[in-house]
């Protein structure tokens, strides 16, 4: 179940603007941080499942329509 | 009043073959269902294993061998949990059993996936290393072929369609901002090339009417396929064709349980008239706007965004509920879909862990970032598509969930459940259940009847036209009491 709805605020440009010196910057930028790490550790794993070759593998993807 | 919702999802998915050149869609398709089928019924029969060619009524047990008649014939099953399985144009398609609840449907929209991930794992035994299918809950293989993934929900036959039409039409095109399930690029003709690197659906781009009978030509926003596959004196099934396939339990549940509550208003004329001025229109162009901002002009001259026009439907449910239907399952859809137009209006990449198209362009977003890739770079087109790949160990959404970034609203193990128990509270559970005891009685099974062939007399046609009778309540007691299927024709006649 969802533990974290309501305050989810994604930093979504890390280092943007000027560098703050007030504790609301300091607070946002280590929380920029920590997504960043979070990020770099999900695509390390996705890296490993990534099927090998993707363009080859991505143009071979060819559906007929359906329904 | 409005009656009770039943509802089911019909999914067909993407398939193709890694690793060979010679690949025919139809035949794997049924290959791969005939294999899952054929592994049931070697499970049952286990101790016949010196047979492993004998003949399993329909069920071919053994996987890559020339194909038969009935391979051409095409897979087409029934399971044990009431679900349908079976080969539709070129892709296997899964259509659940009927649920009473949206949150049943979590459950069993995700069983499907299991089934089709253990076809996959069944299957791969049997080809020679190097080549294997592959599986995609989505909706477009990125070249302009759609596939579908649709609802059905039960209504009363006595609304009137028009008002079906009316009511429902403004509310499939603002609901896309929580169903999309995400994609690359556009597909549309009349796009110009490149300007649109994301958009929030699979599938608006494949939309080009507002009413019709089509599915795979001039798609309509509003289907009017009437097979009601129960009492057509009394229900209609409403079959829609416009949403996505979407991985997220959370997604899929707003989809289905703020759709039903809405055609529960519809049924009691509880919604005021939000027709728009251009559907078809709105519906590209709220698919492209990830900001979930753009103004979508109505019949009555306002401006209001998706999201906005989310709110008038969700003001009313919130009324409807308290004041018509007050359930703890209604009230859990209302507050659901509140949080999360609240949260699509503060900012929409704060949805990443309930909604797809937010989770991939977070995903596709981390590649540029960290990679520092284009929009049109091969690596994110095989992002966008492996994201659906129902394999847990290698599908990007699983690799995700498994890293705890998604809110789940469903067990490992309720879903595993639901690969072989039927709902209980649905006629599903008579059919699902009879399938799993008397496997040799059944000679066939639709949605509205099951056929049971007993040796000993004709054919016998067991009714189901109330999709909520056959319940657990209602025929528990009987099976078990029905030690074998000419028992339990005879206790039902009397």
């Amino acid at each position: 179940m969802p533990q974290e709805q309501e305050q989810k605020k994604v930093q979504r440009r890390s280092g943007g603007g000027a560098e703050g010196e007030d504790a609301g910057q300091v607070k946002a930028s280590a929380k920029g941080e920590k997504l960043k790490e979070e990020m770099d550790d999900i695509l390390d794993e996705i890296d490993s499942v990534l099927e090998e070759n993707a363009e080859e593998f991505v143009k071979s993807y060819v559906q007929k329509g359906g329904e | 009043m409005a009656i009770p919702k039943v509802l089911g999802t019909e999914t067909e998915y993407g398939i193709s073959a890694v690793g060979s050149a010679d690949f025919n869609p139809v035949l794997s398709s049924s290959l791969l269902i005939s294999t899952y089928a054929g592994s049931l019924r070697r499970i049952r029969w286990d101790y016949e294993q010196e047979s492993p060619h004998r003949d399993a009524r329909g069920f071919e047990p053994v996987p890559m061998r020339e194909p038969t008649e009935e391979d051409l014939g095409l897979a087409n099953v029934i399971l044990s949990n009431g679900a349908r399985y079976y080969v539709d144009h070129a892709h296997p398609e899964y259509s659940t059993p009927e649920c009473a609840s949206p949150r049943e449907l979590v459950v069993h929209d995700k069983a499907g996936e299991r089934v089709l991930e253990r076809s996959l794992e069944e299957l791969d035994r049997a080809v020679p290393p190097g080549q294997r299918l592959a599986i995609y809950k989505n909706n477009s293989d990125g070249k302009g072929n759609s596939y579908g993934t649709h609802e059905n929900y039960l209504v009363d036959r006595a609304t009137p369609f028009a008002s079906i039409v009316r009511d429902l039409t403004p509310f499939f095109v603002s609901r896309q901002v929580f169903t999309g399930a995400g994609k690359l690029g556009s597909e549309a003709s009349w796009d110009e090339q490149g300007r649109h690197r994301y958009q929030i659906t699979q599938r608006a781009d494949f939309f080009e009417a507002e009413v019709g009978l089509e599915t795979t030509l001039k798609r309509p926003i509003i289907n009017t396929r009437d097979e009601p596959h129960a009492d057509p004196e009394r229900y209609r099934r409403l079959h829609v064709i416009v949403g996505d396939a979407n991985m997220c339990e959370v997604a899929i549940f707003l989809k289905v349980g703020t759709t039903a509550l809405v055609l529960k208003m519809i049924e009691d004329e509880y919604l005021p008239d939000l027709s728009l001025a251009n559907p078809v229109a709105s519906l590209h162009e709220v698919s492209r706007d990830i900001t979930c901002r753009v103004p979508i002009r109505l019949g009555d001259g306002r401006r209001l965004s998706a999201v906005q026009l989310q709110w008038e439907y969700l003001e009313r449910a919130k009324k409807y509920v308290e004041q018509e239907d007050p359930s703890a399952e209604n009230e859990e859809v209302v507050e659901r879909w509140e949080r999360t137009l609240a949260a699509l209006e503060e900012d929409p990449l704060t949805l990443h862990r309930e909604l797809d198209w937010v989770a991939k362009l977070r995903l596709l977003e981390g590649y540029r970032e960290r990679d520092g890739l284009d929009w049109s770079d091969p690596k994110l087109r095989l992002v966008d598509l492996q994201y659906h790949d129902v394999r847990r160990a290698k599908g990007l959404y699983y690799r995700l969930e498994a890293a705890g970034a998604f809110d789940r609203l469903a067990s490992d193990a309720e879903i595993d459940r639901a690969v072989t128990e039927p709902p209980e509270d649905t006629r599903a559970y008579f059919r699902g259940r009879c399938i799993a005891r008397y496997p040799d009685a059944i000679a066939a099974a639709s949605w509205d009847s099951m056929i049971f062939d007993t040796g000993v007399e004709a054919l016998q046609r067991v009714p189901m036209r109330e999709p909520l009778k056959g319940t657990r309540d209602h025929v528990e007691a009987l099976l078990e009491r029905s030690a074998d299927p000419a028992t339990l024709l005879e206790l039902l006649r009397s």
